[in-house]
């Protein structure tokens, strides 16, 4: 019994819950019957509530007994990433400066889960302040990939992944600034969405890269991310960032989601196909033939800026995180360290014991890149080329509905395997950034292993604020790739 | 004794806070005390993954002052943030404007002796938040209180076009009346409203050599009297350190000296060696602002006359002095209050006495402003016509006032109920004259025409009749029976 609710999507045990089939008690308890299992293994949590949960799961049931429809997500058991601020439990940010911080308020992302009738259990693990691609920078502790758990589950959001793929959750959210929710779902061989900047508010997610940072779903398939963000997207008043609905209305992303594209005309950029491992790029090419056995026209296109992404996104994001985590100082909250001699040492010694070295990194190159003398070499010359790279997108849609390519370069890595070389690491994340430096839609969707069992993801880019359009595309591919969904060995 | 020659330059930087309900980025109230940290939220208190959010109203209310500055407008600006740690900015980062203020390009007009306006260039005005407040009261911790954080605060920045303390107290009293008109601020330098930081330096010649003493910046002003005297006594502290150093600008650093208002002398705070790396970047949190036409026009519809337009109407149009027309503008419900009386039929010098020496101060023994005493115009308009039609006299329509401002019955009634009426009528007074004459026969011998003692004399059967009359009788009518009955 409990196998099969873990196995079900989100969007079947909400319809077995509310056909009161299946309670959202017993979903809970069978979660957490799994996380007693395969957590301790996994590591993908930061802070677990079964208590709340249970309490939470009981209200669900309750109102559905009383003839009540909770919501979209009535009495499924889901998981934040731990940079989304909740009024209960701790948001920590997988780091020490934070570890102990309980939020005021809650992230309207996480609000709006709840009011669908979502049960958060959980608070899930991440880089440090979501920087890095690996999990391996978060200050609390690692995360494995649950396919390989001598791997990393990818990052920054490791443990919204891993969560996900170790059915520790049914759905999760996780945020993207650079591909930290596409990445760890390619690692992870789950669907990760990452939705256009603006379309789901801000509020409440601790700030990495303002301009880049963007909420969106984790789930074991496509109709889920289609429902979670059904549920997550629209204006807030209170995020400015936030799309105004006249402009981009958030839409009904399941109406048409099983509706094929007609005449859909893809876009493939040949050398980033040729650039990633050979096992990858085999899986790319055969997801092209998926898409051509339905017709599709494949076009050839030419990115030009594509290969100063990376560089452009180290003096964007490090420049505002340099500001945003300035306000961890030891003066309102957070850690304070207890060896302070003057006020000036409240700063630097707090944040020298409460921040993790790859925070510090990016603190100091960002720092650096908005210094008077530097500012236009570095910050305004980075903002240009960002303006290029959207003109690439703009040309591309253009052309093409959508454009496929890798979500990385390889599959899971080994856990140690990069950390010694901070821009090698950066390179995992080659394919991801340019969505985020131009605020495009993107999602990641399994298609295949590699020889050791490693999932492989398939990214696809599609034009702002056409996320119905992106997700059909993605769902033509899972319903004709063949490709069934499994769960790793750790869970038999 | 060496042969010096040389000008003051004074420029200022100049915070108004400006009267919203809400702060600039977040819902909070704005106010002035209270208990420490009671009017704070996630947003003002830079909690982790909260955003701000623009006030349009504060916006708004920038957009009228500068205008009121002459100012261009921009029709396109965006946020920067400018980094530096203390304690009392909760994100180490304030929510400033940098390379697109608001405006920019304005003069501030303010009276000089003589009559004469000059005109001080403003170099921009833009829109930012303030911080809280650190304090050090106690013990070996400092306390920080973030009520103030995230007020709306338009900054003005002025040319050094400033020569004196007069001026500097001339444009800050000037600045005030403004704003207030605008009803954007309600400017009060004591709770610092408005902060006025002054940048002076020294240019002249001495024997015939050039010179420039290094720039100082005055903090901690919070009067209009420490305003002039800091830069006063500035100037002079400037050129008497010259003068035994000959250490000018380039050999010693820009300072800040803050104003010992006790001592009444400026004090050094610190060097400012190097120019600080605020590291201003945009602010990816909130969008550019675009004023467009309708919002402009809008805006532009809410634009009062302003004081300084007032004051010479009111000199021009009206013949009042021009202590007067100042005092009558120093508050636009005054002035309006004053305007309104006139429409309603007043004279204006009557009704600008009525207010300036009687209401005013009615008004400050009640601690009010002469507004809300509320004496409805109208009535004082009335008032005015009556000592015009001779129904009552000065003194009467002094303590009709008082009784005008617990009453809200007509002058007239209260002239009657309380008996000020003039008696005007020549029957009545003559005969009351004639008693006088007969009581007082020796002081009609002196106050013939003619006679040595003949305006003593006349004063006194005046003062006479009237103690007869209560003071009720015509003062106009009187003489004119005395003339012709002495002639």
């Amino acid at each position: 019994m409990s196998d099969n609710i873990l196995s079900l999507s989100c969007k079947q045990l909400r319809d077995k819950i509310l056909a009161r089939e299946i309670t959202s008690v017993e979903a809970v308890e069978a979660v957490f019957n799994n996380i007693e299992k395969v957590e301790p293994k996994v590591g993908a949590y930061v802070s677990l509530d079964k208590d709340r949960a249970l309490d939470e799961a009981a209200k669900i049931d309750k109102r559905i007994a009383n003839g009540e429809n909770p919501g979209l997500l009535a009495g499924v058991p889901v998981a934040v990433k731990d940079n989304m601020a909740t009024e209960f439990g701790t948001t920590s940010c997988a780091s020490k400066i934070l570890a102990d911080f309980k939020a005021p308020y809650t992230a309207t992302a996480v609000s709006k889960l709840i009011d669908a009738g979502a049960i958060v259990i959980g608070k899930l693990n991440m880089d440090e302040f979501a920087m890095g691609s690996s999990t391996e920078n978060s200050g609390i502790k690692q995360t494995y990939n649950p396919w390989n758990l001598d791997c990393v589950p990818g990052g920054s959001s490791g443990g919204s992944a891993a969560a996900v793929a170790a059915q520790m959750c049914f759905a999760s959210l996780g945020s993207d600034t650079g591909g930290s929710i596409r990445q760890p779902a390619s690692f992870c061989g789950v669907v990760g969405l990452k939705p256009t900047y603006g379309r789901v508010s801000r509020w409440g997610l601790v700030a990495y890269g303002s301009s880049l940072d963007q909420i969106g779903p984790l789930s074991k398939d496509v109709t889920d991310a289609a429902l979670m963000l059904n549920v997550i997207a629209g204006d807030d008043e209170r995020d400015s960032t936030c799309v105004d609905e006249s402009i981009a209305p958030a839409k009904d992303y399941l109406g048409e989601l099983d509706t094929p594209i007609d005449g859909l005309k893809i876009a493939i950029v040949p050398e980033f196909i040729e650039s990633a491992s050979d096992e990858v790029a085999a899986a790319i090419n055969s997801s092209i033939e998926v898409y051509k056995r339905q017709g599709a026209e494949i076009v050839e296109i030419s990115m030009p800026h594509f290969e100063y992404a990376i560089a452009t996104y180290y003096i964007v994001a490090t420049a505002e995180a340099s500001s945003n985590l300035a306000r961890f100082d030891g003066v309102r909250y957070g850690h304070r360290s207890d060896d302070i001699k003057d006020y000036m040492g409240v700063y630097s010694k707090s944040r020298e014991e409460g921040f993790g070295q790859e925070v510090k990194r990016r603190i100091m190159l960002g720092t650096y890149a908005l210094s008077s003398g530097y500012y236009d070499a570095y910050y305004l010359k980075a903002l240009k080329v960002r303006n290029l790279i959207r003109q690439d997108f703009t040309q591309a849609f253009e052309k093409a509905d959508c454009i496929i390519m890798p979500v990385s370069p390889t599959t899971a890595f080994k856990v140690g395997e990069k950390t010694q070389d901070p821009l090698e690491m950066y390179m995992a994340d080659i394919y991801t950034i340019a969505a985020n430096l131009s605020g495009v839609p993107a999602v990641s969707v399994p298609c295949g292993f590699d020889k050791d069992g490693m999932p492989i993801g398939l990214q696809i880019l599609g034009p702002s604020f056409q996320e119905d359009k992106l997700l059909r595309v993605a769902r033509m591919y899972e319903v004709n790739s063949g490709i069934e969904y499994r769960k790793p060995a750790i869970l038999d | 004794m060496a042969n010096i020659k040389y000008k003051t330059l004074i420029g200022l930087e100049i915070h108004v806070q400006l009267k919203t309900k809400t702060k600039m980025f977040c819902s909070c109230p704005t106010g002035f005390g209270g208990e420490a940290n009671t009017r704070v939220c996630p947003v003002c208190l830079g909690m982790p993954g909260v955003l701000p959010v623009m006030n349009k109203k504060a916006y708004e209310f920038s957009v009228l002052a500068a205008l009121a500055l002459n100012c261009n407008i921009a029709r396109f600006t965006k946020w920067d943030r400018k980094s530096y740690y203390y304690p009392d900015l909760p994100k180490n980062y304030q929510i400033s404007q940098y390379d697109l203020p608001m405006s920019e390009n304005g003069y501030i007009e303010i009276p000089t002796d003589g009559g004469e306006t000059k005109k001080v260039r403003i170099l921009r005005a833009h829109l930012e938040e303030d911080a809280g407040k650190n304090s050090h009261a106690t013990g070996n911790y400092s306390q920080v209180d973030l009520n103030r954080a995230g007020t709306p605060l338009l900054e003005i920045v002025t040319e050094p076009d400033l020569r004196n303390g007069r001026e500097v107290r001339s444009l800050a009293q000037q600045l005030q009346r403004i704003v207030r008109y605008l009803g954007v601020s309600e400017a009060d330098m004591q709770k610092g409203h408005m902060r006025f930081e002054p940048n002076i330096n020294l240019v002249g010649e001495i024997d015939g050599k050039e010179f420039k003493t290094a720039i100082a910046e005055i903090k901690n002003l919070n009067s209009f009297r420490a305003l002039e005297r800091s830069v006063d006594y500035e100037t002079n502290r400037q050129l008497e350190e010259y003068l035994e150093t000959r250490k000018g600008m380039g050999q010693v650093p820009k300072t800040t000296r803050g104003w010992d208002a006790d001592r009444e002398i400026t004090v050094h705070q610190r060097s400012k060696e190097a120019a600080n790396d605020y590291r201003y970047f945009p602010d990816p949190d909130l969008v550019p602002v675009v004023l467009d036409d309708a919002w402009f026009e809008q805006i532009k519809s809410r634009m009062v006359e302003l004081p300084l337009a007032k004051e010479r109407k009111f000199i021009s149009k009206y013949g009042l002095s021009e202590y007067d027309a100042g005092v009558l503008t120093s508050e636009r419900s005054m002035a309006e209050y004053f305007e309104e009386a006139i429409e309603a039929g007043g004279d204006a010098k009557r009704v600008c006495n009525f207010i300036t020496q009687t209401g005013l101060k009615l008004a400050n023994e009640a601690g009010k402003s002469f507004v809300d005493l509320g004496i409805e115009a109208k009535k004082l308009a009335k008032l005015s016509q009556m000592v015009s039609d001779g129904d009552i006299n000065a003194s009467a329509a002094t303590s009709l006032i008082s009784k005008m401002v617990e009453s809200d019955e007509d002058p007239m009634v209260l002239a009657e109920k309380f008996n000020l009426i003039q008696k005007s009528d020549t029957a009545e007074l003559e005969a009351i004259v004639e008693q006088v004459f007969a009581e007082n026969p020796q002081a009609v011998e002196d106050a013939r025409a003619g006679s040595k003692k003949e305006k003593k004399s006349r004063g006194f059967l005046m003062g006479q009749v009237m103690q007869k009359t209560k003071g009720q009788a015509n003062p106009k009518v009187v003489s004119g029976i005395l003339a012709k009955k002495l002639s």
